[in-house]
């Protein structure tokens, strides 16, 4: 890795002012996204500014219809939670289905929705689990944070602090998993909401959406039946070496049902 | 950056440049070569060490951020000329070949342990291992000897302990 500077504030002050100090600054959490990006040189930050000391970013709580996870809580922390299974017991499995055992012992929830890869888990989970991402300036609403392949409504600097997802009634994830990766090649996560019913799709396309027919037939009858042969359309999904866009968009409709059998 | 660390017991105190990953540290400053890089893309395993106890790639963390934190590396296991259960299991069930991969496998099936508890079962540990590839076993004996690791470690899986939910 080509060198740089290294600082870790206690404060979010601290972080902000270090960020806003000059050179190309990044901040790290769990790493497990950005050190083998500056391995192979994608990333060549002038300052890694390391979150892990700040204070009150950590934890599970439940706040009336929410569950807010602090956003420096690593996937293993998630997928072993009390409070997660009982509220959320599929975003506990999610977690579970991140990477390997040593991945999720290091990487973050914030991280992730952060870094908003198109293939990530956690971006499904809080589309369809309609959350709010609070950071050290404000909150953005989940449809207007994901923008496409890493790109969020982030802005320059902004430090995401805790993440809220609305308990559903009803809510699983179903990923088919990259055997060497481990990402998803396509992943759906359904939840049921009292005011309906919300899908959210990642790997197939440029970034994580939400799939409106899907969510049509579900609020109709909530069962595997009702989405019985429902495929994406191909012409906005991924191509690549591992999976072909029509592969994808039926991947898709199977792991949906899979999703809806398990909430 | 002034780093002082707990490597296998000892403390060790250095003035750490920044970018140096903690394999780079264990391996070129320490000597401690039984912590191994098999890959650029944090895949592999062979480089798990514990920090404070839990299972880590150690070609993914940044030294300098473990100021005040307890490494415990492949060479930290034994107590003298005595293999820890884990070793000693491997070496019994025939749990290597090259034995490239099996420092991280060690910690890996240690890893296991702490998460399950010692009656883990071969599913769990098959399922466990994903973080971890080996090119010449067929991953059947390494499975066997972390099950034997886990019966003669015993306890009970943290989770347990804690009475928090078990992450299956
Ligand atoms: C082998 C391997 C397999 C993996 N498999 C999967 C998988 O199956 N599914 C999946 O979803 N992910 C997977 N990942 C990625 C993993 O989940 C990472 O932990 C995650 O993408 C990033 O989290 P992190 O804490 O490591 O972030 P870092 O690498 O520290 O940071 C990532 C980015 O987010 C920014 N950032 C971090 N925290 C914050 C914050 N609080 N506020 C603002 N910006 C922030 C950083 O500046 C950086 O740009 C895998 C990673 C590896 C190495
Ligand atoms: S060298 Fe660390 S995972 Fe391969
Ligand atoms: S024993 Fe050779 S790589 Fe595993």
């Amino acid at each position: 890795m080509r060198e740089f500077a290294y600082a870790r504030p206690a404060s979010l002050a601290d972080a902000a002012a270090a960020f806003a100090a000059g050179g190309e600054a990044a901040f790290i959490a769990g790493g497990h996204t950005l050190l083998p990006a500056m391995k192979s040189r994608l990333r060549m930050p002038d300052t890694l500014i390391d979150l892990s000391a700040l204070s009150g970013l950590g934890g599970v709580t439940r706040e009336g219809d929410r569950l807010w996870i602090g956003a420096l809580t690593t996937h293993a922390a998630v997928a072993a939670d009390a409070t997660v299974h009982a509220a959320l017991p599929g975003l506990a499995r999610l977690a579970l289905q991140i990477g390997d055992p040593q991945v999720r012992n290091r990487g973050t929830l914030g991280g992730v929705l952060a870094n908003n890869d198109p293939a990530a888990d956690y971006p499904a989970a809080a589309l369809a689990l309609d959350a709010t991402i609070e950071t050290d300036r404000g909150a953005h609403a989940a449809d207007d944070y994901f923008q496409g392949m890493f790109t969020t409504a982030l802005a320059d600097g902004e430090i995401v602090t805790r993440v809220g997802f609305r308990i559903a009634a009803r809510a699983a994830y179903a990923k088919f998993r990259h055997p060497a990766s481990r990402y998803a090649l396509v992943g759906v996560f359904v939840a049921q909401h009292d005011d309906g019913v919300r899908v959210a799709v990642t790997g197939a396309g440029a970034g994580v959406f939400r799939w409106a027919e899907a969510e049509a037939a579900l609020a109709g009858e909530f069962s595997a039946a009702a989405v019985k042969g429902l495929v994406l359309d191909a012409a906005d999904l991924n191509s690549d070496i591992h999976a072909g866009a029509e592969y994808r968009a039926h991947l898709a409709g199977v792991m949906l049902a899979q999703a809806v059998g398990e909430a | 950056m002034p780093t002082t660390i707990t490597i296998n017991g000892s403390e060790v105190a250095r003035d750490i440049a920044p970018a140096t990953l903690l394999v780079e540290l264990l391996r070129d400053d320490l000597g401690l070569t039984g912590t191994h890089i098999g890959c650029d893309t944090s895949q592999c395993g062979a480089c798990n060490v514990l920090v404070d106890g839990v299972a880590a790639k150690a070609c993914t963390l940044l030294a300098v951020a473990l100021d005040g934190r307890a490494v415990t590396t492949i060479e930290g296991l034994a107590d003298g000329e005595t293999l820890h259960p884990m070793q000693a299991a491997f070496r019994q069930e025939h749990g290597l070949q090259c034995g490239f991969c099996t420092p991280g496998m060690v910690i890996a099936g240690i890893e296991i342990v702490r998460r399950h508890g010692s009656d883990v079962t071969r599913e769990q540990i098959a399922h466990d291992l994903e973080g971890n590839l080996c090119r010449c076993t067929g991953y059947i004996n390494i499975i066997k000897a972390i099950e034997a690791g886990a019966r003669a470690m015993g306890g009970t899986s943290v989770f347990e302990a804690q009475g928090e939910a078990v992450d299956a």
